[in-house]
């Protein structure tokens, strides 16, 4: 390998200035968190060990979907195939990003992979669409969704008689609206919808009839596949040499 | 292989939970740096982002209650018109515990 050369320049205006725009969705995660928190010492968690787990796996639907397997004794091999189930999108979503990881030394790319989630990761993508380079995102908004996730799960496991019923307040479809509003939010051209249809499909059969929770994994892939074989034309345009300058905001 | 509850047997299971999440957050970008880059690459892998967002959404339309539809086709029409976020995310809660609180 040649001299190393990692280009991507790290803000750290931009990191905080990220931190605080995902700040309002934060707290619909200290909400979420406090749910988590409540049904972990509902299922015998010590409130210690529900806090070292928000923290170090930092996954939420995982989360709850091990609290499902609780009990006097846990088997191992079903706990890990669910958790890693669940959690394989983030395979999906840290390859997406990998174009501008690699101008990111290995160091700090595995750093901030650390905090990669739902939300960040779908500002991040999103604005790669449009032609911006985001990371400072996934490391500020990283770190916002983290300190909510733990602070609503101590909230959940100190005071959780204070929120007994999120849905009622729709809190359970903050993450649902904020991915839908993301994807409306991005480029959107025919190869996109296409891909959307496909995905939209594929998710749905995987859902019904392969193994639970194998649909995003399958939906995404059968997306990618339109991709793959529908090319977009500034592609082409930057070979040329006329890649558009989108650097405007 | 089954685990007891135990105070440290718990500590192993959380060890155990991080560790394989960890493996999903490093695990798409390692396998991505032996993959050579090329136009047709990066157009599968944009397309891809975008279909992981649809591929969580759809399931969570059809299988949810009225209020779950109801969030999502509020925030769908207040992002359409609007193009904010926030206020699209607030129709939708707005819309599910407002669904909710009526049936």
């Amino acid at each position: 390998m040649p001299l190393a050369n990692y280009p991507y320049q790290f803000q750290s205006r931009k990191v905080r200035s990220e931190f605080f725009r995902l700040l309002p969705i934060s707290f619909f995660v200290v909400a979420f968190g406090a749910a988590f928190g409540l049904a972990a010492v509902q299922v015998g968690l010590s409130p210690f060990e529900s806090l070292i787990m928000s923290s170090v796996v930092f996954a939420g639907a995982s989360q709850f979907a091990a609290l499902d397997m609780w009990a006097g004794e846990v088997s191992v091999l079903p706990l890990m195939a669910v958790v890693f189930a669940i959690n394989s999108r983030h395979l999906l979503m840290g390859a997406s990003l990998y174009p501008m990881l690699r101008d990111v030394s290995p160091g700090k790319r595995y750093a901030l992979l650390l905090l990669l989630t739902d939300a960040n990761w779908a500002v991040a993508a999103q604005e790669y669409q449009s032609g911006r380079r985001n990371l400072e995102v996934i490391v500020g908004g990283g770190l916002v969704l983290w300190l909510a996730w733990i602070a609503g799960t101590t909230l959940g496991v100190f005071f959780g008689g204070l929120l007994q019923n999120p849905k009622a307040l729709g809190l359970d479809m903050v993450l649902g609206c904020f991915l839908l509003a993301m994807a409306l939010g991005g480029k959107k051209s025919p190869r996109v919808l296409v891909a959307w249809l496909v995905a939209g499909s594929a998710s749905l059969a995987a859902w019904k009839w392969l193994p639970p929770n194998s649909h995003v994994v399958a939906g995404a892939l059968a997306g990618g596949v339109v991709g793959f074989f529908w090319l977009d034309k500034p592609a082409r345009k930057q070979a040329n040499g006329e890649g558009e300058a989108h650097h405007g905001d | 292989m089954v685990i007891e509850t135990t105070p440290t047997g718990v500590l192993g299971l959380i060890a155990l939970m991080a560790v394989v999440t960890l493996v999903t957050r490093f695990g798409g970008v390692f396998l991505m740096s032996f993959v050579p880059i090329s136009p047709r690459i990066e157009s599968f892998i944009n397309t891809m982002a975008s279909s992981v967002l649809i591929a969580i959404i759809v399931p969570m339309a059809v299988a949810g209650d009225l209020g779950a539809l109801a969030a999502l086709l509020a925030t769908g029409i207040t992002m359409l018109v609007l193009r904010k976020p926030l206020p699209a995310i607030s129709a939708g809660l707005v819309a599910a515990a407002g669904v909710r609180y009526l049936i």
